[in-house]
């Protein structure tokens, strides 16, 4: 079965403060270090596992649009020679105020057929708020261009629970969006991590708190549907069929190949990530390799990955593959259903918005079998 | 009277806690040499953890020692160590029951206590000559004579020649060994008779089963010979029987009339080995048993559950170990809805309770959900039959009643006279019954109420205590039972009556009570997938209500490229925290939860 291939990029022109992911400041030299070693750890791994058909292919960063245009060419070159491209889905994450309509085009020319654009809101203040370097304008001007530059799979990311957001601003972003030849949407709250600048009380005393985040998902969710973005899962909203096939990898428990520092990998049975360093991964032959799950892909996994695409889980399907009781966990979820947090039909459960919301304690709930 | 005897002395030391009891137990063993300096640890006698940290003493112990007294002659000293505390008083009866004599430790600047009293009385019930101490005269507000003519007043024996002693610094102990030779009478008893012997305490060795502590009346008893117990006519050959050293037991092969020792006859069953039963010689009786001493039945009663299900067995398991050693402690099987498969526990009172508990847990690894406490109602039902009810769950129907009745005790209270004021309210507020007043002396008062006890039996000692700024002691014994207007208070959790939470309460304190606990529960309750309405309810009718807000956001929004280690961290999290949460329903309670409940301010 084709896999999935994620290259992490970790530069960034300035780091947002909500930001956890790796990253490093860019530089020419260090990008150019990078680039060497991705296509070492390509080789690498056509060296030891031949062909291996791959479907999507996905840039994520820090701000892969960083990166010049012929690099990115020369990875996904590479990339098919030594695995073999099935009619792949190529994804690369953009800061809007990163690209013009020169670069645009050069990137579709390289492959690329999807670009998702860290917009976050189209409201200033939030925008400031958030540490971003661009304005509304210039992500909307981003967003006509790479229409221009012949993207049809343009996707959006925008953030909830903004100092300050309130529903008409989040109604104004997304109607705004949706107006653009936008088709996808991923719509994100806003999560403190540790040790990044907004874990601070500063900060935790002005952002909305749970319960009024809360509201502005499930507002989020029925401005989306009503506009055409059908959601899919708990955090993304599609236009037709354009969901995000790389991600659809992760929920589905299939593989996919991770390349960069800091970059997760399901492969070979086994998870595993690279160690979250440039310096290593510029320095090592290959990236290093740090299993965090050497028995992955149980029920328990698959369910709560499973769960969080609204197509729901089909128990019938896991009573199969994994011998479990289907029908301890459909008495389970009479009580959810009563209460609006869980659709049951047949053997197949999903998650509504609000039980989407309450994604983390409806797994525990379901899924441990904790006697 | 053998010569032999007249240099045995068999006696006990009692106390109000805290007044001295181990510690001069403990200088007496030193000056004794019944222990090497290098072993000796302080409280040796309180060999359980829990007595040591909270210095009291819980069980009786038993020694024997040798002293040379100053008229140069040796004598035999058994030493039984009794506890203090109320709860105690069957551990007390039965110690002593085994002596000719009682040492009173009376503190020099507390003067006398309500367990003073108590265990004085219990003393004298029992026919023994009381030997009074003054200790910690080495305290600048000791006050020793002051202390002696109060003992003279209220308990009324002679004590002007009280030795005045220190236990901590050693000051005077001879002078207490000197009194126990002249004042305590030595035993007496025919060692040609048939065997007699008194079981005053008994506990399981896992190599030599049961081994029971006796004090022998008449005859004598030997290894090898066959012993019949009397009670239940189990017949045993003795292995071993000895004297009790103070840390270990030493095996002589045989003892006579008037000797405290040990008796190991391979006894599988601690049932068959009932303290205050007679041991006799099974090939020649004796002809009747001895009085077996006053039997004390558990007054409080509360559900003992395993926090975790699978360990049902390991709980029964304990449960009987420390039953082998803690004869009052009572159990059966008991089934709640809430709470799964566990044991009713009946308890001398809630200082035992707390130590039972804690024993489990600390000795035993177990992880306990118990229940409030609850006294046993005695309920006429309309068709005439009379019900005990010590399990809230087992309350009949109200419609069915025709007569409610709760127990009573009498209660002393012993107060600095400035707090008098306060316990008054205090007893005022328990629906105490005003009995009467007396000074002690100038400054000290002992009030005398009678209350119900399920009113003492949460938190009535620590409520005293925080009025009185610890000063205030406190004694009580079971009365009978009056008349009262009781209800069964019911805790819904969604709806559903969490059986677990359910008790008996008098009608006009319904209201408070209702409230106050469905606020703890509220506070207690994580916020869950729904709303959670909590209620309390009598005979159907709601009384309290509190509400749980449903959870709103616990989710993790983002798919990390791929790094699905948060999310199964998370769930690993989760999974820990649902282990200590119990499922009533469809409701997850944590198990602080039940405990919220006892606690009332």
């Amino acid at each position: 079965m084709a896999i999935g291939l994620y290259i992490h990029v970790p530069f960034c022109k300035s780091k947002c403060p909500y930001c956890d992911f790796y990253s490093v400041k860019v530089n020419n030299e260090l990008v150019e270090g990078w680039f060497l070693a991705v296509l070492r750890n390509l080789e690498h791994y056509g060296g030891k596992y031949g062909k291996i058909p791959i479907n999507t292919v996905y840039f994520g960063g820090g701000t892969p649009s960083l990166v010049p245009e012929e690099m990115l060419h020369g990875i996904l070159k590479k990339a098919d020679e030594v695995f073999g491209f099935e009619n792949p889905e190529i994804s690369l994450e953009a800061n809007p105020c990163s690209v013009d309509l020169d670069k645009l085009k050069n990137l579709k020319a390289a492959g690329f057929n999807r670009i998702s654009f860290g917009v976050q809101s189209l409201d200033e203040n939030e925008l400031k708020f958030l540490g971003r370097l661009h304005n509304s304008k210039e992500a909307i001007l981003a967003i006509e261009n790479a229409a221009l530059a012949g993207f049809e799979n343009i996707s959006a990311d925008i953030m909830l629970g903004i100092a300050g957001q309130t529903e008409n601003s989040l109604y104004k972003t997304i109607s705004d969006l949706a107006k653009l030849p936008v088709v996808h949407i991923s719509a994100y709250m806003l999560k403190i991590e540790k040790g990044t600048p907004f874990d601070c009380q500063q900060i935790k005393l002005c952002v909305p708190d749970d319960d009024k985040t809360a509201e502005l998902y499930l507002f989020a969710v029925k401005v989306l549907e009503d506009l055409g973005f059908r959601q899919y899962e708990i955090s993304n909203f599609a236009k037709n069929t354009f969901e995000c096939r790389h991600n659809l990898h992760y929920w589905r428990c299939e593989e996919y190949i991770g390349i960069g520092p800091g970059a997760h990998s399901f492969f070979d049975g086994k998870r595993f990530a690279a160690k979250p360093s440039l310096d290593d991964f510029i320095k090592n032959p290959f990236q290093s390799k740090e299993i965090t799950d050497s028995s992955p892909a149980g029920f328990e996994e698959f369910a709560m990955l499973g769960i969080r695409l609204l197509q729901g889980l089909d128990l019938e399907f896991c009573e199969k593959k994994y011998g479990i009781d289907a029908k301890k966990i459909l008495q389970k979820c009479n009580i959810l259903e009563k209460n609006g947090l869980v659709k049951v039909c047949g053997k197949k459960i999903s998650l509504t918005a609000k039980g989407c919301l309450l994604s983390n304690s409806i797994i525990a709930t379901l899924f441990i079998d904790f006697q | 009277m053998s010569h032999r005897h007249e240099n045995i002395r068999n006696f006990c030391i009692i106390a109000h806690i805290d007044h001295g009891k181990s510690t001069l137990a403990d200088r007496i063993l030193e000056l004794t040499s019944a222990v090497e300096l290098r072993d000796m640890e302080d409280q040796l006698l309180d060999n359980m953890d829990i007595e040591r940290e909270r210095g009291i003493t819980i069980k009786a112990r038993a020694v024997r020692l040798k002293y040379t007294a100053l008229d140069g002659k040796d004598y035999i000293f058994n030493l039984i160590d009794t506890p203090g505390h109320v709860d105690f008083n069957y551990e007390v009866s039965r110690s002593l029951a085994a002596c000719e004599g009682a040492i009173l430790v009376v503190d020099a600047s507390q003067g006398i206590e309500a367990q003073t009293l108590a265990n004085t009385y219990l003393a004298i019930e029992h026919n023994l000559e009381v030997v009074p101490v003054v200790n910690k005269i080495d305290l600048p507000s000791a006050n020793p004579d002051a202390v002696c003519k109060e003992i003279e007043e209220i308990i009324g024996i002679p004590a002007m020649d009280a030795p005045q002693i220190s236990a901590k610094m050693g000051t005077n102990i001879r002078a207490v060994l000197e009194k126990v030779i002249t004042d305590i009478p030595a035993p007496s008893g025919d060692d040609d008779a048939p065997l007699k012997a008194l079981i005053f305490d008994s506990y399981y060795d896992s190599y030599k089963g049961v081994i029971i502590y006796v004090r022998v009346k008449e005859g004598c008893v030997r290894n090898g010979m066959k012993i019949k117990l009397m009670s239940t006519g189990a017949e045993f050959t003795v292995v071993e029987t000895g004297f009790m050293g103070a840390t270990d037991l030493i095996n002589v092969g045989e003892l006579h009339s008037g000797e405290v020792g040990y008796i190991a006859a391979s006894i599988k069953s601690i049932g068959d080995t009932r303290v205050g039963d007679t041991v006799t010689d099974a090939d020649n009786p004796c002809d009747e048993p001895l009085p077996g001493y006053k039997k004390v039945n558990p007054m409080v009663f509360s559900g003992i559950y395993p926090a975790d299900g699978s360990k049902y067995g390991d709980l029964r398991d304990a449960l009987e170990k420390l039953q082998l050693n803690d004869a009052s402690l009572s159990f059966e099987p008991e089934t709640s809805i809430a709470l799964g498969f566990g044991f009713r526990c009946g308890f001398l009172g809630l200082l035992h309770m707390e130590i039972i508990q804690e024993r489990l847990e600390r000795e035993y690894n177990l992880d306990l959900i118990t229940t409030a406490p609850s006294v046993i109602y005695r309920v006429t039902l309309t068709d005439g039959e009379v019900k005990y009810i010590d399990n809230p769950s087992n309350y009949p129907d109200p419609a069915k009643i025709s007569l409610a009745e709760e127990p009573v005790v009498n209660a002393n209270i012993i107060v600095p006279s400035d707090y008098v004021g306060n316990v008054m309210d205090l007893c005022q507020d328990r629906r105490g019954t005003f009995k009467d007043m007396k000074y002690l002396d100038a400054s000290r008062v002992n009030l005398h109420y009678e209350l119900p006890l399920n009113e003492i039996v949460y938190d009535f000692f620590d409520a005293l205590k925080s009025r009185t700024k610890g000063y205030a002691s406190f004694d009580y014994e079971m009365t009978g039972y009056a008349p009262s207007k009781l209800v069964k208070l019911d805790i819904l959790l969604n709806g559903e009556v969490v059986d677990a939470l359910s008790f008996i309460i008098h009608t006009d304190k319904a209201y408070a009570r209702a409230r106050k606990i469905a606020e703890n529960l509220k506070e207690h309750i994580p916020r869950q997938l729904f709303e959670v309405p909590i209620q309390a309810a009598v005979g159907g009718k709601v009384i309290a209500r509190e509400t749980v807000k449903a959870m709103r956001k616990d989710v993790l929004a983002k798919c990390y490229g791929g790094d699905i280690t948060r999310k199964k961290k998370l769930l690993e999290k989760q999974k820990e925290g649902k282990k200590r949460m119990r499922q009533l329903g469809s409701v997850e309670v944590p198990q602080e939860a039940f405990m919220a409940v006892l606690k009332l301010d």
